[in-house]
């Protein structure tokens, strides 16, 4: 989808949020949704956070790193990736303080999303250090540069720009993941809404504007992601294959 | 005791009975996604104008948050006095939800397809059925199962979400547990277990059928 559709949704969308804003039922529910979409991007953006730190280290781990460091790093990938999110929530919030490690929720929602995206993002990093055309690497030995030389300084930055659009999906996927969150007690916009809901019983408004919050959320992550890929490619012919 | 050995096995039977109820709703929600999602796809190329209402829709569907999909069917068709038992919703919102993405696979499974190929039916006089059965369909289907095959892992990583709306699959009933006992670690920990195992051996799977596919179709 062309940046300039995702333009107009988000466009539209804001307006029907406007809109419905100026009619008494749907005014009644928006300050409290609001209060809880803030707790929801905080979220979001602490996990994506977490999960891109996690995504690099795991890929880099796996590709370059010793036995030991390669194992864990698989042991990382597989288990969030092979697991549910939610279960991996629950575990960190119910199981966890068995150990004696009590985190409070917001911290077991940042970890327990950032660390599910980053090992679904480490195969996208994986993938894009592999697209990397090998006479790179080839060029590098003959500069004689050493591996890590030729690693940040020729193949990252081009395999920067092949893992944007992965990204941007797995961004989307950490924001809609959020919603896990409202199960542990977290008052964010998933868990105002079923409470608002079981206040008033008045569900179509409640949930016609969260999910309209919530695809404005996720169409600015989109074409944010698009802006960055267009600046990063800047000078750089890659063409559209990605 | 961090770790109960005779506990675990005591829920175990338990658990094995609420994993059925998440596998029946893997593999329902799944039925709908693939045939929703083919019929969606096949929509867009019949009917050309509905293309840009499809991606639309698509982009909606895949926006937003599953759980907060789940809460709307549950509680919005009791509304047009239509009520609905949790695990209907629950199931009908995952296949919504995935099929949105499926369509998306069949889409791309069916612009791989050349030009040329519907060209050459037009000049063999066959109908546009006729070359969707037999030569658009056939050609298509290898790199469309794997990607399928893919979905229904993640499909089946989402069923979980259903015991926010009080199905009794396996995240519901391990929750009903440790409420019970005050025993977390073992039923929790068990479902994640068994969501790992699920997935290994189902990407082991897909790994193989790919390979299959792609060995009968090198030419």
């Amino acid at each position: 989808m062309g940046i300039r559709t995702l333009v107009a949704m988000l466009v539209v969308s804001l307006a029907v949020i406007a809109v419905l804003a100026t009619q008494a039922t749907y005014r009644l529910f928006l300050p409290g949704l609001l209060q809880g979409a803030v707790l929801t991007m905080e979220i979001a953006i602490l996990g994506s956070l977490l999960a891109v730190i996690m995504g690099v280290l795991a890929a880099l781990a796996r590709m370059y790193g010793p036995a030991p460091l390669r194992w864990l790093a698989t042991v990382y990938v597989e288990i969030f990736r092979g697991t549910s999110a939610l279960v991996q929530l629950f575990w960190l919030f119910f199981v966890l303080p068995q150990f004696g490690v009590t985190l409070d929720a917001f911290l077991v929602a940042v970890l327990a999303l950032g660390l599910n995206v980053g090992a679904y993002g480490s195969e996208c990093v994986r993938g894009a250090i592999q697209s990397v055309a090998r006479g790179q690497w080839e060029a590098g030995t003959a500069l004689n540069m050493s591996r890590a030389q030729m690693l940040r300084r020729i193949i990252l930055p081009q395999a920067f720009i092949a893992m944007i659009p992965p990204w941007g999906n797995l961004f989307i996927e950490l924001l809609k993941s959020t919603a896990l969150v409202s199960l542990i007690t977290l008052s964010d916009l998933a868990f105002k809404a079923q409470q608002m809901n079981q206040n008033t019983f008045k569900t179509i408004p409640i949930f016609t504007l969260v999910l309209l919050m919530y695809l404005a959320m996720s169409l600015t992550v989109s074409i944010g992601m698009r802006l960055l890929e267009k600046r990063a490619s800047l000078g750089l012919a890659r063409g559209k294959a990605a | 005791m961090i770790w109960d050995w005779s506990f675990a096995l005591e829920i175990l039977p338990v658990l094995a009975r609420a994993a059925v109820i998440s596998i029946e709703a893997t593999l329902l929600g799944f039925a709908i996604a693939a045939s929703l999602g083919l019929v969606l796809a096949v929509i867009r190329i019949a009917v050309p104008w509905t293309g840009w209402t499809i991606s639309v829709l698509v982009e909606l569907i895949r926006s937003t948050p599953l759980l907060i999909q789940i809460f709307f069917l549950y509680f919005v068709f009791p509304k047009f006095g239509l009520v609905l038992d949790a695990f209907t919703a629950g199931v009908m919102a995952i296949g919504i939800h995935y099929a949105a993405y499926c369509s998306e696979v069949y889409r791309a499974g069916f612009d791989n397809i050349h030009r040329g190929q519907w060209e050459a039916s037009i000049a063999l006089n066959l109908s546009s059925w006729t070359t969707f059965r037999d030569i658009v369909i056939p050609q298509a289907i290898p790199p469309i199962v794997p990607a399928l095959g893919n979905y229904l892992v993640a499909l089946f990583k989402e069923t979980p979400l259903l015991s926010a709306i009080a199905v009794l699959e396996l995240m519901q009933t391990a929750k009903i547990i440790g409420s019970e006992t005050f025993r977390y670690t073992e039923p929790i920990t068990l479902v994640g277990l068994f969501f790992l195992a699920m997935s290994l051996v189902s990407a082991a799977l897909i790994r193989a059928l790919e390979r299959l596919l792609n060995r009968r179709n090198t030419r």
